[in-house]
């Protein structure tokens, strides 16, 4: 079984800044795997190089045994991804916000209908099918993502900070749900978090900065070999204690943008 | 080729856009507002002083050129909307899922063209206005015409629109290419009596086509051949969509 992921001597340059620096990894088949860095670190870069937004600059990566470059449909048919920034169409009521997934992912419409209840129920917005997304709370609409990414059974999932500003009980939930899954399912999750209590759940971490690999393997080996009372002092020992600048998404700025046009409409 | 026509795809983008229109009725307003301005203000207001060009009064000469305007702003806004599925995301969950960018392309032109389509055949309940009686049949011929107009509209909004990083760049488009596309296609007056600049940059405009062929529709008179007209339009959707299309398919 090929690895789930595998990055080698990955660079990612945009104009003179290089985000991603030779960056080699392995992701085994089921593994649950932390990518872990300060902001700017290179961490949504990469994963948009895996889930073939971008192209690496040179290097090579591969997700399921099929390269990014070469072959994209083929590893996006293998991946599901939920996204950092909300990627929901909140026209569209949660029932139909999936139908269309699945359209796009080819599944046929009994499967698709079949699946698409058992991840509304699981995520428990199944009595909230028909509600227009725009009417859900930020948890809600991470559930509905979450159960969007998880519909069309995907080998590998990708989840960018999964769990940032949402409330305890929801990212309570969403671990839930990840372990759940874990448990019955053969599927291999990719997450990036700030949180280390998040980070120390997961089976291996790399920690990532200014697009350099500075460390990787378990949580407690990592602690242990640096002699360190926990995960979190592992990171800033690693990374150091300089405050960051990394960029607002894209999606920040735009916001505004948007709203600005909104007042004038 | 099957992932040129991925039903599936087509179909996804086809409905969903279906539905966010049908939630939408600030377009339909404006698909109301702008012919009463255009066929009303200018067709009554102006023609009262014009005669009107050969046997056709003036509101009679405007009113497929009102219908033009709708299919031009109906596509672009369409296809503008994808600046919209940028930024709040949801072009990146096409992006990721494993369909052609090529599909993505076909199924907005198609479901934009569509919008504009019945945007345009709104234009139709002004026809009492005009003055010439037109067969009801006419009015059916028209809308493959009116989809040929729209698809490679929307097209090559989708172009531009891949350009453009805000929605802020709609006023722009309007002014630099919907205006001038609309007053250089013969749609408010014949270019065979204009001065040979304006003849010049209205034989390169396609809608110059388009609006002959709605005026071929309407009255059975035109200014070009119809396989001539025909042919153009087939072209800038070739055209367009190529553009799109690559445009679409750039990874950075």
């Amino acid at each position: 079984m090929p690895p789930a992921v595998e990055v080698s001597h990955l660079v990612k340059k945009f104009g003179a800044v290089t985000a991603v620096d030779d960056l080699s990894f392995a992701v085994e088949a089921g593994e649950l795997f932390g990518f872990l860095g300060p902001n700017g670190a290179g961490k949504s870069t990469t994963i948009h190089i895996l889930c073939t937004l971008l192209s690496p600059t040179s290097g090579t990566a591969s997700v399921a045994g099929f390269d990014c470059l070469k072959d994209p449909v083929e590893v996006r048919k293998s991946i599901g991804i939920i996204f950092q920034d909300p990627s929901l169409d909140e026209r569209l009521t949660a029932w139909e916000n999936l139908e269309f997934h699945g359209m796009i992912y080819h599944m046929p419409k009994s499967l698709r209908r079949r699946r698409m209840e058992e991840v509304l129920r699981f995520v428990e917005l199944w009595e909230r099918r028909h509600s227009v997304a725009r009417t859900f709370s930020g948890g809600m609409k991470r559930r509905l993502e979450v159960a969007r990414g998880l519909m069309h059974q995907p080998k590998v999932l990708f989840l960018d900070e999964p769990t940032i500003g949402l409330d305890p009980q929801t990212r309570h939930k969403i671990w839930a749900l990840m372990s759940e899954l874990r448990a019955d399912q053969k599927t291999t999750f990719f997450m990036t978090t700030h949180s280390m209590e998040e980070a120390e759940r997961c089976d291996r971490v790399a920690i990532l900065d200014h697009g350099k690999l500075l460390a990787l393997g378990r949580p407690a080996d990592l602690v242990r070999e640096a002699q360190a009372k926990n995960l979190e002092q592992v990171f800033l020992g690693v990374t150091g204690h300089d405050l960051r600048d990394g960029d607002a998404s894209d999606q920040e700025i735009s916001r505004g943008r948007v709203r600005k046009m909104r007042a004038w409409a | 080729m099957k992932e040129l026509f991925d039903f599936q795809a087509l179909r996804m983008i086809w409905l969903r856009e279906m539905i966010r229109t049908s939630r939408d009725r600030t377009q339909i307003a404006g698909s109301l507002a702008r012919p009463i301005l255009w066929l009303v203000v200018l067709g009554l207001g102006l023609g009262s002083a014009f005669p009107g060009f050969g046997r056709l009064p003036y509101t009679a000469f405007l009113f497929p050129g009102i219908i033009a305007m709708n299919l031009l702003y109906g596509s672009f806004l369409s296809a503008i909307s994808i600046i919209w599925d940028r930024e709040f995301g949801f072009l990146k969950e096409m992006l990721v899922a494993p369909i052609s960018r090529s599909s993505i392309v076909l199924g907005k032109s198609a479901s934009g063209a569509t919008v504009a389509c019945f945007q345009g055949s709104l234009v139709f309940l002004f026809l009492p206005l005009v003055g010439v009686s037109v067969p009801f049949w006419r009015l059916f011929l028209a809308l493959p015409v009116m989809f040929l107009i729209a698809f490679p509209l929307t097209a090559l909004g989708l172009w531009l629109a891949s350009r453009m990083t805000s929605f802020e760049g709609f006023g722009t488009l309007a002014n630099f290419v919907v205006m001038p596309m609309f007053f250089m296609s013969g749609a408010v007056f014949p270019l065979q009596s204009a001065p040979p600049a304006l003849q010049w940059i209205g034989k390169v405009n396609p809608m110059t086509y388009g609006v002959d062929l709605l005026r071929g529709v309407f009255y059975g008179a035109h200014a070009h051949p119809a396989l001539l007209s025909f042919s153009i339009l087939f072209l800038f959707s070739a055209v367009a969509t190529a553009g799109a299309v690559s445009a679409f398919s750039r990874r950075s």
